[in-house]
């Protein structure tokens, strides 16, 4: 008896959690409702972001995004590939191993408003320097400044993911190739890459994922302008960054409202990135572990 | 003759890459140490006991120190345990032991869903669900939204250290007549209790550090709070709007107030790694 | 087990009461608004706390905020630097009304070597903004100030990017004086800025301009000289170059004030005035029924305190203090709160 009670208690928090999510998702739907009706669904992907007069234009924004997640992406793809075959490959045991580990672990531990700070005050001086230095406005503070403190929060993030792909290459394989005469360079670029290039691939979209939601870090650095961004060097705004700087004070509900827009947008975003890497990881497990 | 070539080639190859890889890796650790430098350099000075237990001074006066900041982040820590941690192990525990149903899946997806969902997203929704109709911002409406983020870490922690525990400690458990709620919550709970404190240590210590969420929920406070009812200031609020502010002596505050945050955040990881090896 | 379920419960329940109780001990104030009085009502709020005990939470978080929170009666009262229009009064659950609490300039801050002190024109400021001029050795801006070498750098401008009182003072100056701005951007709380960098609250951008060399933004007085960030002469519409001050604010605030004390001062005409003047105002529903009586009772005495002792912070913060006249209508506005139906 009390078993059933337990398993049913059991039951009904799974079911909770997932009516959680339900609600969160009906929310941000019913509450962008007003703004979608009051500029026409097309108009969410124009560039005019204007809540004074209705006009909730999103396209800035969503471009502000995802340049910005894809170019810490790009930037940080060589580092967690690096990374990932140092720690899987090179350094298996040992106190480097493990030193490197720690260190990955506090740069993950670190919160986005300290790499925020951290950016205002070291980053972007060097930026403003390096913007002076080409004859570019120097802002010191834009979409470029955002991606790179983006790819230094990502990186443990996506160095734990390929890791992780990299660890599950099979090890016969591995000693198959070196028993042929495979130098360690060769096995690494020839068998193992390859292998788990789908998992990295993978990884490499849910760590876009991570980076398409941060915001802190990003509403200090991106230089805070609503216009459709002209270059990589100038100002932005990503979706999140916009909902922190005008949530708190929107001066009316439909401007709440288009703010939920913006917050729907990014949680589709995010859904859809982090379905399609979670499926081809899934994918992989199951074909590596049959 | 060739193959000799072919073979040094090679060798060059090797090293050159192996050398690649670790200048690489060693580059990575570089903004680490940097900002790890530059938060102790400018922030250990900061701390004093007067910084931990004053309350900051309008602006203009110099001095002042962040007691109801790091409050108000216990505070806001102890309500979203006491929110997230009993429904995360609780669900956690599902997950570890109905492996199979479709609801596991369904709930399987959902919280794998959860944990996606973008910090501000959260505070969104913790805004229109607590603050609109309660009618004010409060320290809870922001253990709302962090909670929202904290409960699939503590799920995901649950159940993979429940899944580690070898079938045989259930399956000996059940066979010696102990009643199967008994079993889980007596016996497989318990032998789980470091990894599953671990992971509560390791969550905290992630969410101490949420700024965003808090902006429009736990609002701020230039007061000292206990009370989770009202609005309340907590470490990384403050930073930001002291990190952005063109007040000198602000943004040295900021610092110092960085630094304690780090500090914490390190006290929590390496009590987790000590309640680990334990 | 220490950490059984029963006693966590226990534990948790005993903190929720504590922490509960503590909230009906000591009386709290909840305000929300403009950036641009923040040093002045943070130092005024401080010392009536010490005076009367009662804590007042202010959170700067913008005009456009202070508006929307009091609208969401999320907070006992609001503050903005730009009064409600018509609509936007009609737009809010109940009737509203406005206490001027003290005047300030927004002054146009910038960044560059030496802090030269420049003369502008609106026509300078407003192409400024819109990116027709982009160099500060640009002719125009040069042949205002012969004696002042500028250097050949790019202007980067910085705006607010919060919903702000500023903002509508500022915007509401270029528009009247510059038919072109009132075409391309016209004013309000939030523009559409053709270029520049967005920064959060008075703060931010005096931050930001205070990084950047080069930078050019508009900031309340007080922000640029706790800063010792320098400041630029305006051309008024009587012709004369202003520097920002105290003396030059009041004179813009000569004109008569209706009773409901929503005035714009701006471009003003009278000779010694600053053109980007402004009052700002503390946000309150007429009718405070939906308060406790207590808090009614400390809102009406907060503001009375403000509007008449509270004047003598002002000017140490570089703030103008209310004149007679808008001191007594400011005191009328009070007065003519209500409580359940009856004056308080």
């Amino acid at each position: 008896m009390a078993d059933r009670i337990f398993k049913r208690s059991l039951a009904l928090s799974g079911f909770l959690v997932c009516l959680l999510l339900a609600a969160i998702v009906l929310t941000l739907f019913w509450r962008s409702l007003p703004a979608i009706q009051e500029q026409g669904f097309t108009h969410i992907f124009s560039a005019n972001w204007e809540p004074n007069m209705g006009q909730f234009g999103s396209k800035p924004f969503i471009w502000g995004t995802l340049i910005t997640s894809f170019v810490a992406l790009l930037l940080s793809i060589p580092f967690s590939i690096a990374l990932a075959i140092f720690l899987g490959e090179y350094f298996k045991k040992g106190m480097i191993p493990s030193f490197v580990k720690s260190c990955i672990h506090l740069l993950a531990g670190i919160p986005s408003v300290i790499y925020g700070f951290w950016g205002l005050f070291i980053l972007v001086p060097i930026m403003r320097n390096v913007q002076e230095f080409f004859g570019i406005e120097p802002f010191g503070v834009g979409l470029l400044t955002a991606s790179i403190i983006l790819t230094i929060m990502i990186i443990p993030f996506s160095i734990s993911m390929a890791q992780e792909v990299i660890e599950m290459v099979p090890n016969d394989l591995k000693e198959a190739a070196y028993s042929l005469g495979a130098t360690q360079y060769e096995v690494i670029t020839k068998v193992i890459l390859p292998y788990s290039k789908s998992g990295i691939i993978a990884g490499t979209l849910l760590s876009f994922g991570r980076a398409v939601g941060e915001t802190m870090a990003v509403t200090m650095l991106i230089g805070n302008s609503n216009v459709m961004p002209s270059s990589l060097w100038g100002p932005g705004n990503t979706l999140a960054s916009v909902i922190a700087n005008e949530f708190s004070e929107a001066t009316h509900s439909l401007h709440v409202a288009g703010l939920v827009q913006l917050g729907l947008i990014l949680f589709l975003l995010t859904f859809v990135i982090n379905l399609v890497g979670k499926w081809i990881l899934r994918k992989l497990k199951h074909e590596l572990n049959p | 003759m060739i193959q000799k070539t072919s073979l040094e080639t090679l060798l060059i190859k090797n090293y050159l890459f192996k050398g690649l890889i670790v200048f690489l890796s060693l580059l990575m650790l570089l903004p680490l140490l940097f900002i790890l430098f530059f938060v102790l350099k400018n922030g250990i000075s900061q701390l004093s006991w007067a910084f931990l237990s004053e309350l900051p001074k309008p602006v203009g006066d110099t001095g002042g120190g962040v007691l109801n900041a790091w409050v108000g982040s216990l505070l806001l820590l102890a309500t979203t345990s006491v929110l997230s941690v009993p429904l995360g192990i609780w669900v956690g525990i599902y997950l570890s032991e109905a492996r199979n149903s479709k609801l596991a899946f369904c709930t399987r997806f959902c919280v794998d869903l959860l944990q996606g969902i973008p910090s501000i997203v959260m505070g969104i929704i913790a805004y229109i669900w607590v603050v609109v109709p309660s009618g004010h911002f409060s320290a809870f409406s922001g253990s709302v939204a962090l909670s929202l983020l904290m409960i699939p870490l503590i799920v995901t922690a649950t159940e993979e250290t429940l899944k580690l525990i070898p079938n045989t400690l259930k399956e000996a458990s059940l066979a010696l007549g102990v009643p199967y709620w008994k079993t889980v919550l007596k016996v497989l709970v318990p032998t789980g209790f470091n990894g599953i404190l671990t992971g509560i240590l390791l969550s905290l210590s992630r969410i101490a550090g949420e700024t965003a969420p808090l902006l429009f929920t736990a609002f701020g406070s230039p007061f000292l709070e206990t009370s989770i009812f009202k609005p309340v200031q907590s470490l990384p609020l403050l930073i930001f709007n002291y990190a952005t502010s063109p007040y000198e002596d602000w943004q040295r505050i900021g610092w110092g107030a960085s630094c304690l945050l780090i500090l914490s955040i390190l006290g929590f990881n390496i009590l987790a790694k000590v309640v680990k090896r334990s | 087990m220490i950490f059984s379920s029963k006693r966590l419960a226990l534990l948790s329940l005993l903190a929720m009461l504590f922490t509960y109780s503590s909230s009906i001990l000591g009386l709290e104030l909840l305000g929300a608004g403009a950036t641009f009085p923040y040093p002045y009502y943070a130092r005024l709020f401080s010392d009536y706390a010490k005076k009367t005990g009662i804590k007042i939470n202010y959170q700067a978080i913008g005009s456009g905020g202070g508006i929307q929170q009091l609208k969401n009666k999320t907070v006992d009262f609001g503050a903005s630097d730009t009064f409600l229009s018509n609509e936007e009064l009609g737009q809010m659950p109940a009737e509203t009304l406005h206490i001027p609490t003290c005047l300030g300039a927004v002054v146009l801050s910038y960044n560059l070597p030496g802090s030269p002190s420049l003369k502008l024109t609106p026509d300078v400021i407003a192409d400024i903004f819109l990116g027709v001029i982009t160099q500060w050795n640009d002719p125009r801006i040069q042949a205002l100030n012969p004696k002042i070498t500028l250097p050949a750098k790019k202007i980067m401008t910085v705006h607010r990017s919060d919903g702000s009182g500023t903002t509508a003072v500022f915007t509401s100056f270029l528009t009247k004086s510059n038919p072109n701005w009132a075409k391309k951007v016209g004013e309000g709380k939030s523009v559409k800025w053709p270029n520049g960098l967005g920064s959060k609250g008075n703060s931010g951008v005096a931050g930001m301009i205070k990084q950047l060399p080069g930078s050019v933004g508009y900031i309340e007085l007080n922000y640029a000289k706790q800063n010792r960030m320098p400041m630029a002469s305006v051309k008024n519409k009587a012709g004369q170059f202003i520097e920002p001050s105290l003396d030059s604010v009041s004179a813009a605030a000569n004109e008569a004030m209706p009773n409901d004390t929503r005035i714009n001062i701006t471009n003003s005409g009278a000779k010694n005035a600053y053109p980007i003047s402004t009052f700002t105002w503390l946000l309150v529903y007429k009718d405070l029924s939906g308060l406790p009586k207590d808090k009614a009772i400390a809102v009406k005495n907060l503001l009375t305190w403000i509007v008449r002792d509270g004047q003598k912070y002002a000017s140490t913060l570089d703030y103008a203090p209310l004149s007679k006249s808008a001191q007594q209508k400011a005191e009328g506005v009070i007065n003519s709160l209500t409580f359940k139906g009856s004056a308080l």
